[in-house]
C-alpha cells in the first residue's frame, strides 16, 4: 500500500468551484451579450471582445509582476470583462475600453491583493474613471437597430435623460404621452432605447438573474430590495404614476446593477440583513442621484459608495454566534 | 415521507439554522450487521475515551476471559477497558493510535475460545447512584463518535431538573449506517434502554431523534414507543430534516426542545442529556447481561473498499482486518478514515487497533479524497451561511491569521464545534476548519499568558 494521505476533516466538499461559480455568472451575462449584438451590431461585439481580452490579459501581467500565483483560470476577469463591457457605449473608442480595462483589473483589483479583496466592484470603478476622465464618449449614444437601417439615425438623448427632463410637479402621464422621443414601454423592455449595451434588454437581463438566483449563486436579498427601494421612492416622487415607475426601473443601468453588479461578492455584506441594508441603501442613493443630481444616472454611483459602506455594515449585521446574549445596545452606537 | 407515515412523529421544535446538505452514500444501509471472525490478537489501547487514562490492572502473562477488567482510572472522567477477547495477556505497552497519538496499550493473544470472565453477572440496579455506577463499570463511552464517558453525563443530581433524554439517532454524517442498524435490528434494545433511564434518572420526556431520510427507522420506533402507555414519561419519535450537522448535541436540543445552549454551559444546563442511540441499546444489554463493552457495530464504507459492509467487531481489533473482512481494496486506498467523512480522523496506516468510538472506517479512492485546491476566498459567504453557530468562518479566519486572540474570542470561536460545514461549502476550497482549530489554539495560548 502506497503512503495514505492525512488532512484536516471534513474529507469531502461541495462541487461548488470559484471557476464554476464564475462560469455561471458568465453564462448568466450570455442573454445580454448576444441581445447587445442584435441590438448594436459587430461593434458591441467588438467592445466586450477588447474589454474581456484586456482584462485577461491585465490580471495575467499583473499577477505575473507582483510575483502571484496565476489566476486568470477563476474567469473573474472574464466576468469583469463582460460587466464593463457592458457599461460603456458601443460607440467607446477601443483604446479607451482598454484604459477602463485597465482600471478595472490592475487598479481596483490587483492593487488591493486581487479577486475577493477589492473594495469596490472592479466593472464599476472602470467605468466611473471612464465617465469621468471621456465625459462626452461614454455619453455618446447611437439609437440601437441601426442596422437594420438604411439613412443614419440622430444621436439623441437617453430615456433617462428625456426622464429626468420632465416636471414631477405636473401631469406626468401626459407629458410622457407627449414625448415622442420616449420609446413605448415595450421597446424598453426589449433594450431598444439608446444607452450603454449590456444594460438595455430588460428581459436578458432578468432571465440572467432568474439563473443565478436558481444556481443559489446570488441571493435574491440585493436586487430585490436595490429595485424595489428604487419603485418605492419614484413611486412616491410620481405620485403614483405606474407608467413613471416602469420607464424609471427599465430605464439606465438599474437592472444589469442590481442583479450583476450591486450582488458583487467581494464588495456586498455577507449576511442577509445586511444585504438587506445594502439593497436599500443602493436603491435610495440611486434614487437621490436621479430625481435631484446633476447627473441622469446614478446606479453606478450609488453600488460604488455602498461598497465603501460595506465593511461596516457587515460588522453591525454580524450574527450573534449561538449561545451569546445579545449585548445591550444602550451603550454608544458604533460610527459609521 | 408520506403523511400518513408522519402521524404520532415529532417535528422539529425549531428548525436549526445553517447546515449543509451532504451527499448521504448510505450504501451500507439494507446491510445487517454481520460478525467478524475473530483476529489473532487484540490491542486495547488505556485511553478510548475523553478524560484520564486507564492504568492497566494486569500483567503480561495473565489469562484473561472476555468482559475482564484489564484498565480502570480513579478519574471522574474516564471509562474503564475490558478483555474484547479470551486469552494471554502479551505485552504491555505504548501503541500508536490511528490518530497518531502514542498511549499506553495492554496486548491480548486470542486463546480461541471466546470463553466469558466468570465474574459477569447483570448488575443490581435499583437507585440512580447504582446506575450510574453500573454504566461506569461498563466502560460505555459516547458510541457515535464522540467517546464521552456516559457515566459523567448521567452523573447528574436530581435537583438540577434534567427533564429530557435526547436518543440520538440522526446519523447526519454520510456513509455511517450502525445507527440505523441497531434502529432497526435492535429497537426493543433501544426502548429498554430508554425504559432503564428513565425510570431511574427521572426524566419526563424522551426524544428519539432521526433524521427523516431513514423513514423505516422511524417506523419501527414509533411502533415501539406507541406500545409504552401507563409509564408516568412520555417516548417521541422526532422525525429531522435531513441536514448536516443534525446530530450535534446542540442542534439537537434546540431541535427537539427549542432551547439555547448558553456559550460555555453543558446540556445539563438546559435541562437535557443526549445519548447516541447506540449507546443506549448497549445500556439495556448490559444492565440484563452485565457484559461490558467488547466490540461495537463498525460501518466500513467507501469506494476504495471492495464490499462495503455493516461489521460487528470486538473492540482493539488491528483496522486492518476490517477491510480484509470487506474483501480488501477495491482502489488503491488514497485516504482512509477512522469515523465519519465530515468530522473524522484520516489515519496514517490500518495497523491501528479499532477503538470504542469508531462507528466506521471509510476508505477513499484518489477521485472521491481529492479535495480541491486552495484559492483565495471570494467572500461569497457559503460558510457563514451553512455556520449552525451563526459564525462568519472567513472572518475567524482573517483573526486567526493575525494572531488576534481578543477578537477571536469576541466573535464566538469558543462555539465552533468543528463540524466541518464551513469547509464543506467553501468554493474557494479553505481548509476552515483548521483555521478554526488554529484560532481556538491561539485563544488558548493567550489565555495561558494572562
Amino acid at each position: 500500500m502506497n503512503r495514505l494521505t492525512v488532512s484536516a476533516s471534513p474529507h469531502v466538499r461541495s462541487a461548488d468551484t470559484v471557476t464554476g461559480i464564475m462560469g455561471d455568472v458568465i453564462i448568466s451575462l450570455i442573454p445580454a451579450a448576444v441581445t447587445s449584438v442584435f441590438l448594436y451590431g459587430l461593434r458591441a461585439l467588438l467592445v466586450i471582445a477588447v474589454c474581456v481580452g484586456c482584462c485577461v490579459l491585465f490580471e495575467y501581467i499583473s499577477r505575473k509582476v507582483l510575483k502571484r500565483d496565476n489566476t486568470i483560470g477563476d474567469l473573474s476577469a472574464i466576468v469583469t470583462g463582460l460587466l464593463l463591457a457592458f457599461n460603456l457605449p458601443s460607440t467607446i473608442p477601443l483604446w479607451m475600453a482598454a484604459i477602463g480595462s485597465f482600471a478595472a483589473i490592475v487598479i481596483a483589483k490587483q492593487c488591493f491583493g486581487g479577486i475577493g479583496q477589492n473594495f469596490v466592484n472592479p466593472a464599476i470603478a472602470g467605468r466611473i474613471i471612464l465617465l469621468v476622465s471621456f465625459s462626452s464618449a461614454m455619453t455618446n449614444w447611437t439609437q440601437p437597430l441601426q442596422w437594420k437601417e438604411t439613412v443614419d439615425a440622430v444621436t439623441t438623448a437617453t430615456p433617462l435623460a428625456r426622464l429626468s427632463a420632465l416636471d414631477l410637479g405636473g401631469n406626468i402621464a401626459s407629458q410622457i404621452a407627449a414625448d415622442s422621443e420616449l420609446p413605448s414601454l415595450v421597446k424598453m423592455l426589449f433594450g431598444i432605447r439608446e444607452g450603454c449595451l449590456g444594460e438595455g434588454c430588460a428581459v436578458a437581463l432578468i432571465a440572467g438573474g432568474i439563473y443565478l438566483m436558481a444556481r443559489k449563486v446570488i441571493k435574491p436579498a440585493i436586487p430585490f430590495t436595490f429595485i424595489g427601494t428604487v419603485a418605492v421612492i419614484m413611486l412616491i416622487a410620481g405620485r403614483g404614476d405606474l407608467t413613471f415607475v416602469a420607464y424609471e426601473l427599465l430605464s439606465g443601468g438599474l437592472l444589469l446593477g442590481a442583479f450583476f453588479m450591486a450582488t458583487d461578492y467581494a464588495t456586498s455584506p455577507i449576511s442577509t440583513k445586511g444585504k438587506i441594508i445594502f439593497g436599500i441603501g443602493c436603491g435610495i442613493i440611486t434614487s437621490v442621484i436621479r430625481l435631484f443630481g446633476s447627473l441622469p444616472e446614478g446606479v453606478s454611483y450609488s453600488i460604488i459608495l455602498m461598497n465603501i459602506l460595506t465593511p461596516h455594515i457587515d460588522t453591525l449585521t454580524r450574527p450573534v454566534p449561538f449561545g451569546f446574549v445579545k449585548e445591550k445596545k444602550s451603550k454608544e452606537k458604533e460610527a459609521v | 415521507m408520506s403523511k400518513a407515515h408522519m402521524k404520532g412523529v415529532l417535528k422539529a421544535v425549531k428548525n436549526v439554522r445553517g447546515g449543509v446538505k451532504v451527499d448521504h452514500r448510505k450504501i451500507t444501509a439494507d446491510l445487517p450487521v454481520e460478525r467478524i471472525e475473530m483476529p489473532d490478537k487484540v490491542l486495547l489501547p488505556m485511553q478510548q475515551h475523553i478524560g484520564a487514562p486507564c492504568t492497566p490492572t494486569v500483567k503480561v502473562g495473565d489469562i484473561v476471559g472476555v468482559g475482564q477488567l484489564i484498565g480502570d482510572s480513579d478519574a471522574f472522567v474516564s471509562a474503564p477497558v475490558h478483555a474484547s477477547i479470551s486469552g494471554k495477556v502479551t505485552a504491555i505497552g505504548p501503541v500508536k493510535l490511528a490518530n497518531g497519538s502514542m498511549v499506553d496499550a495492554v496486548t491480548i493473544e486470542n486463546d480461541g475460545e471466546m470463553r466469558l470472565f466468570e465474574g459477569i453477572e447483570p448488575p443490581k440496579v435499583e437507585t440512580r447512584e447504582d446506575l450510574v455506577k453500573a454504566i461506569r463499570a461498563s466502560g460505555l463511552v459516547g458510541l457515535g463518535g464522540a467517546g464521552f464517558p456516559t457515566s459523567v453525563k448521567l452523573a447528574f443530581s436530581p435537583d438540577k431538573n434534567i427533564d429530557t433524554l435526547i436518543v440520538n439517532a440522526a446519523e447526519c454524517e454520510p456513509y455511517i449506517t450502525v445507527d440505523y442498524r441497531e434502529c432497526i435490528d435492535n429497537s426493543w434494545d433501544v426502548m429498554g434502554g430508554v425504559y432503564s433511564l428513565a425510570e431511574l434518572l427521572g426524566f419526563k420526556h424522551i426524544v428519539i431523534a432521526v433524521e427523516d431520510n431513514k423513514p423505516d427507522a422511524i417506523e419501527v420506533l414509533k411502533n415501539i414507543a406507541s406500545k409504552n402507555t401507563e409509564k408516568d414519561f412520555k417516548v417521541d419519535v422526532m422525525a429531522l430534516k435531513s441536514k448536516y450537522p443534525q446530530g450535534a448535541e446542540k442542534m439537537m436540543i434546540q431541535s427537539a426542545t427549542g432551547r439555547k445552549v448558553p456559550i460555555g454551559k453543558l446540556p445539563a444546563d438546559v435541562g437535557c442529556v443526549v445519548m447516541n442511540v447506540a449507546s443506549v441499546a448497549f445500556a439495556a444489554r448490559y444492565l440484563k447481561s452485565g457484559k461490558p463493552l467488547v466490540s461495537r457495530s463498525v460501518t466500513v464504507s467507501g469506494d476504495a473498499i471492495r464490499n462495503p459492509k455493516n461489521l460487528r467487531v470486538p473492540i482493539g481489533i488491528e483496522v486492518q482486518k476490517l477491510i480484509d473482512a470487506c474483501g480488501g481494496f477495491a482502489v488503491e486506498p488514497y485516504k482512509i478514515i477512522a469515523g465519519g467523512p465530515m468530522m473524522g480522523i484520516s489515519i496514517i496506516d490500518t495497523t491501528a487497533p479499532l477503538v470504542k468510538n469508531n462507528n466506521a472506517l471509510l476508505a477513499f479512492s484518489e477521485k472521491t479524497g481529492l479535495l480541491k485546491k486552495e484559492r483565495a476566498c471570494i467572500r461569497c459567504g457559503r460558510c457563514a451561511a451553512a455556520c449552525p453557530m451563526s459564525l462568519v468562518p472567513t472572518l475567524l479566519e482573517k483573526y486567526a491569521l493575525r494572531e488576534d486572540a481578543e477578537t477571536l474570542s469576541k466573535l464566538g470561536i469558543g462555539v465552533c464545534m468543528e463540524c466541518g460545514s464551513c469547509s464543506y461549502s467553501c468554493p474557494a476550497g479553505k481548509p476552515l476548519v483548521q483555521y478554526m482549530r488554529l484560532g481556538k489554539q491561539i485563544v488558548r495560548e493567550a489565555g495561558a499568558k494572562k
